[in-house]
C-alpha cells in the first residue's frame, strides 16, 4: 500500500501550507508598502474583507501584526516606543505594538506593512475604537466605525428569528451603505455587486469547510489542536477570506483532517491523548509553543477553544451569505458574526457547556489576559458558573498576550502541572470500582 | 404623568445653613447602605440601577421608577472579587459587591458597552443577580444618518422593558413630562457648574461634586429643589478668592475619584471645570417637549451632546473637546486623570497630553482607585506642580 492511498502523506500539510501562505500574505503586503498601494485596516472581528476586496483594496490585521511579533520575541521593543510616549503598561499590548510599528514605519519582523488608506473597525471591542482614534490622530486618512449592536442580555435570542434583529439589521445596513462611497473615493474604484457576490461566494465556501474541520474535532483523538494549530487556521480564515486560495485552503484541510479521523490520528505532540480540553480566551504568545506544551507534555488535548468562535470573523456560524441580495446578507452576516463572537466573550457560559457535552471534554482551560479585558472580564465568573453545571475541571490561569513582563513560566507549569494531577487522580478515582459502586 | 407619591428621600431641616446642608448630603452620598435607595423601596418603589456613563433616566422616570446611578463604592470586597480577574477596574468590582452583598436592591440593571470591562457586567450581573440584567447599545457611529433612528428604536426597546418591571404602560406624555423635569435639572447643573468656573472660590470641587451626584440618588425633582435651595446660599457666601491656579480635572467620566482626592485638589487648585459623572450632564441643551419624546431623546444624545472617552465620534476629537473645555473656562492647567486599570481612561490620558503638550498648557497625569485613602503622595507632586506654575 502507498502512502497516498493510506492518506498519511497530507498529515500536516494545513500546518505546513498555512505557514507558507502566511508568509506569502504578509510577502504581498511588503510588495503593497513598496509599491504604494492603497490598504485597509480592519479587526478579525467584523473585517468586511469581502467589501474591501471589492475596492482591491489590501487588507491589513493589526491584531495579527501585533501578535505576530509576540510570537517572534520581538514585541517587548514595539511595547517600549507606546509606553515611551505614554501608554500605560496596563492598556491592550495589541494597541501598543502596533502604535510601536507605525513609528516604525511599518517595519516588522514578517515584513513592510503599509499605512492606512482606510481604516474600518466595528464596535465588537471597544479597543478597537479607541484604536482607530489613534489612527484617526496619526495619519489623514478616512476611519469608518460600524456600530454593530450585540445581544442585549445573557439569554437573548441573536438568530436572525430572533427580536429586533431585522431592526439591528437596518441599522447595519444603512452603515455598510454608507461606507461604500467613502470606498469609492479612496480606491479610485466603481462598486460592483457582481465582484461583492463572487468574493462572498468564495467566503461560503471557506465558511462551509471550517465548520466541518471543527465539526471533526469530535472524534477522539481530536484531529488538530485547537489552540495552536487552531490559531494558524484562524489567521489563514482571516487573511485570505473570500478568495480562491483561502476557500481551497480549507477545502484541503478537511480532507487531511477526515483523513486523520480516518486513521484516528490525533494531534497531540506528545503520546496520546489523555485529557480533552477546552480552552477559553487568547493564547499566550510570548511563549507559545511552550505554553503549548505545557498542556501536550500531559497528553492534553485541546478539542475545542472560544477563540475559534470569536475570532474566526463568524465562519463557525451555520450561515451562508445570499448572493441574490449581497448587500442585505453581508449586513446579516457582519450582525450575526460579530454578535456571535461577543458573546463567545461575554455570555458564553451556555455555549461552554454545550461544547462540553458535545467534544467530551473533561476539562477547561480559562486563560485571562492582562491586554484584553473583552476576553478576560467574564472569566472568572463563568468559571464558577461552569463549574456549578458540569462535573468537569476547571483551571484559570492569568498571563498575557503581547506583554513578556507579565509571563511567568514556571508559576504556569506549577498551575498547569497541579490540573493535569488533579485530572488524573480524578479518573482514577472514577475508574475505580469501590467509588463507582 | 405617572403619579409618584412617596415621603421625601431627602430630608434636610428648614434651619440648615448651606454647611449643614452640604454635610448632609455628603453624608448621604458616602453612606454604601444607599439609604434614599432604601427608603424610595420601603415605599413600594421601583429602582432600575444603570451603570455608568449615560443613560436616558427620563424613561425610567417617566414610569416611576427611581433611575439610581451605580457608580461603585469604596466598599470591601468580599464576594465580587471572585468573579473578576485581576486586570480589572474597582469600579466594576464595587458595583457587582453592592449588589452582591444587597447593599443596592435594583429591579432592573442595565450596563452599557462604554469598554470592554463594562460591556461584561450584564453576563456577570445575569448570572449573580435574580433582576434582570441587560446592555443598552448606545451607538458609537453617531455619525451615521441612521443612529438617531436607531437609537429611538433601541430606547424603546428598553422602555418597553421597564413598562414590564412596572407593570403598567408609559405614555408619551409620561415622557415629555420627565423630559421637563430633566430640562430643569440640567439648567440648574449648569448653573451649578457656573458657579463654579465664575467664582471657585465659593464652591470648591468637592462641594460641587456632592451637589452633583445626589441627582443619582434621588428622584429628580428632590434634586431641583435641592439646587435651588443651594444656589443662593452658595453665592452668598463669605468668602474670598484666593491666589489658586485654574485648572481643568478630566478622567471622572466613569470610575470616582474619592471625595478626599478632590478635597486634597481643591487645597491647591480651584477645579473651574471637569468630566466628574458627566453622564449626569451629558445633554447640553433643553430636549424639545414637543414631537416624539423617545426620538426627542435619541437625538439630543447624539446630537445636542458633550463628549468622553468612551464615544466615537469624529465630530468630538477628545482631545479638542478637552482644549474647548479649558478655554471654555479659562483654565490655565489641566489634570489629567485616569482610575487604574481603566482602558479608554489610559488611553485618552497620551492623546490629551500629547494636545496639551502641542498647546503649550501645563498638565498634571494621575491615576486615582475608588478605594485610595492616603492621598499624602499626590499632595505633595500635585503641590510640586502648581509652585512650578506660581513660581518658575
Amino acid at each position: 500500500m502507498t502512502q497516498a492511498t493510506t492518506g498519511h502523506d497530507i498529515v500536516g500539510r494545513g500546518a505546513r501550507e498555512g505557514g507558507v501562505l502566511f508568509r506569502e500574505w504578509f510577502d504581498d503586503l511588503t510588495g503593497a508598502s513598496e509599491r504604494d498601494e492603497k490598504a485597509a485596516y480592519v479587526f478579525v472581528m467584523g473585517s468586511l474583507v469581502e467589501l474591501l476586496r471589492v475596492f482591491d483594496l489590501h487588507t491589513v490585521f493589526p491584531e495579527i501584526n501585533s501578535l505576530q511579533t509576540a510570537v517572534r520575541r520581538v514585541s517587548d521593543e514595539y511595547l517600549s516606543l507606546a509606553e515611551d510616549d505614554g501608554f500605560s503598561p496596563d492598556v491592550c499590548g495589541y494597541v501598543k505594538a502596533d502604535y510601536g510599528l507605525q513609528l516604525r514605519k511599518g517595519d516588522h519582523p514578517m515584513g513592510t506593512i503599509p499605512p492606512p488608506a482606510v481604516s474600518v473597525f466595528t464596535n465588537a471591542c471597544n479597543t478597537y475604537l479607541k484604536w482607530g482614534e489613534i489612527w484617526e490622530r496619526m495619519y489623514d486618512s478616512p476611519t469608518i466605525a460600524l456600530d454593530v449592536p450585540g445581544t442585549r442580555h445573557a439569554r437573548g435570542d441573536t438568530s436572525i428569528e430572533g427580536a429586533g434583529f431585522e431592526r439591528d439589521c437596518r441599522y447595519v445596513r444603512h452603515q455598510l451603505e454608507e461606507m461604500i462611497p467613502v470606498l469609492e473615493q479612496v480606491s479610485g474604484k466603481a462598486f460592483d455587486i457582481d465582484r461583492l457576490r463572487e468574493v462572498l461566494g468564495l467566503t461560503n465556501r471557506m465558511g462551509r469547510a471550517w465548520r466541518r474541520v471543527l465539526e471533526l474535532n469530535r472524534e477522539r483523538p481530536a484531529v488538530f489542536d485547537a489552540m495552536m494549530d487552531g490559531t494558524i487556521f484562524l489567521g489563514v480564515a482571516n487573511a485570505l477570506r473570500g478568495t480562491p486560495q483561502g476557500a481551497d485552503y480549507f477545502e484541503d484541510l478537511v480532507e487531511e483532517m477526515e483523513t486523520k479521523a480516518r486513521l484516528g490520528i490525533g494531534s497531540s505532540v506528545k503520546g496520546e491523548e489523555q485529557h480533552r480540553l477546552i480552552f477559553v480566551g487568547v493564547p499566550c504568545y510570548p511563549i507559545f509553543r511552550r505554553f503549548y506544551q505545557l498542556f501536550t507534555e500531559w497528553g492534553g488535548a485541546f478539542v475545542s477553544s472560544t477563540y475559534t468562535w470569536f475570532a474566526s470573523g463568524g465562519l463557525n456560524l451555520d450561515f451562508e451569505y445570499d448572493l441574490d441580495r449581497p448587500i442585505e446578507s453581508l449586513a446579516e452576516g457582519l450582525l450575526l458574526s460579530v454578535r456571535q463572537a461577543v458573546d463567545a466573550m461575554l455570555f458564553h457560559d451556555r455555549a461552554l457547556i454545550a461544547a462540553i457535552d458535545e467534544f467530551g471534554a473533561d476539562g477547561v482551560v480559562y486563560h485571562p489576559v492582562k491586554s484584553c479585558r473583552t476576553v478576560s472580564t467574564g472569566l472568572a465568573d463563568s468559571r464558577r458558573s461552569v463549574l456549578e453545571q458540569r462535573d468537569v475541571l476547571c483551571l484559570y490561569i492569568e498571563s498575557d498576550m503581547m506583554d513578556q513582563r507579565v509571563v511567568s513560566e514556571a508559576q504556569l507549569k506549577n498551575r498547569i502541572d497541579a490540573f493535569f494531577e488533579g485530572l488524573e487522580s480524578r479518573k482514577i478515582r472514577l475508574g475505580s470500582p469501590a467509588l463507582v459502586t | 404623568m405617572t403619579t409618584r407619591t412617596h415621603d421625601p428621600l431627602l430630608e434636610l431641616p428648614e434651619g440648615n445653613d448651606l454647611d449643614e446642608i452640604l454635610h448632609e448630603c455628603r453624608e448621604i452620598l458616602e453612606d454604601t447602605s444607599f439609604p434614599t435607595v432604601r427608603k424610595w423601596r420601603e415605599g413600594g418603589g421601583k429602582v432600575l440601577g444603570h451603570f455608568q456613563v449615560y443613560f436616558p433616566e427620563e424613561l425610567a422616570h417617566a414610569a416611576g421608577m427611581l433611575p439610581v446611578k451605580v457608580r461603585g463604592a469604596p466598599v470591601e470586597r468580599r464576594e465580587a472579587d471572585s468573579r473578576f480577574g485581576s486586570y480589572i477596574c474597582s469600579i466594576l468590582r464595587s458595583s457587582m459587591e453592592l449588589a452582591l452583598s444587597g447593599h443596592l436592591e435594583l429591579d432592573l440593571f442595565v450596563t452599557h458597552p462604554i469598554c470592554d470591562a463594562a460591556r461584561n457586567l450584564a453576563g456577570i450581573w445575569g448570572r449573580n443577580r435574580p433582576e434582570p440584567a441587560q446592555i443598552l447599545y448606545l451607538p458609537q457611529n453617531p455619525n451615521s444618518t441612521a443612529s438617531v433612528v436607531y437609537l429611538s428604536e433601541e430606547y424603546r426597546r428598553v422602555l418597553g422593558d421597564i413598562e414590564k418591571v412596572v407593570g403598567h404602560a408609559v405614555s408619551d406624555d409620561d415622557i415629555r413630562a420627565s423630559i421637563g423635569v430633566f430640562n430643569e435639572n440640567r439648567r440648574l447643573l449648569a448653573e451649578l457648574y457656573e458657579v463654579k468656573r465664575e467664582t471657585p472660590w465659593l464652591l470648591p470641587i468637592h462641594e460641587a461634586y456632592v451637589l452633583l451626584a445626589l441627582a443619582g440618588l434621588i428622584p429628580r425633582e428632590e434634586h431641583n429643589a435641592l439646587l435651588k435651595r443651594v444656589l443662593p446660599l452658595v453665592r452668598e457666601r463669605n468668602r474670598r478668592p484666593q491666589d489658586k491656579i485654574r485648572v481643568v480635572f478630566e478622567g471622572g467620566f466613569c470610575e470616582q475619584p474619592p471625595l478626599d482626592l478632590l478635597r486634597s485638589i481643591s487645597h491647591f487648585c480651584d477645579v473651574v471645570d471637569d468630566d466628574l459623572l458627566i453622564g449626569l450632564r451629558w445633554i447640553l441643551e433643553d430636549v424639545p417637549t414637543e414631537g416624539d419624546p423617545v426620538v426627542a431623546l435619541a437625538d439630543a444624545y447624539i446630537n445636542q451632546s458633550t463628549y468622553s472617552p468612551v464615544q466615537h465620534d469624529l465630530r468630538k476629537p477628545k482631545e479638542e473637546m478637552l482644549l474647548e473645555r479649558l478655554r471654555g473656562s479659562r483654565a490655565e492647567a489641566a489634570i489629567v486623570a485616569a482610575a487604574k486599570m481603566c482602558e479608554p481612561g489610559l488611553d485618552e490620558q497620551v492623546a490629551y497630553g500629547q494636545a496639551l503638550d502641542r498647546e503649550g498648557i501645563p498638565y498634571f497625569v494621575t491615576e486615582f482607585e475608588e478605594k485610595m485613602t492616603s492621598f499624602d503622595h499626590l499632595q505633595l507632586q500635585l503641590e510640586t506642580f502648581v509652585e512650578n506654575l506660581l513660581f518658575v
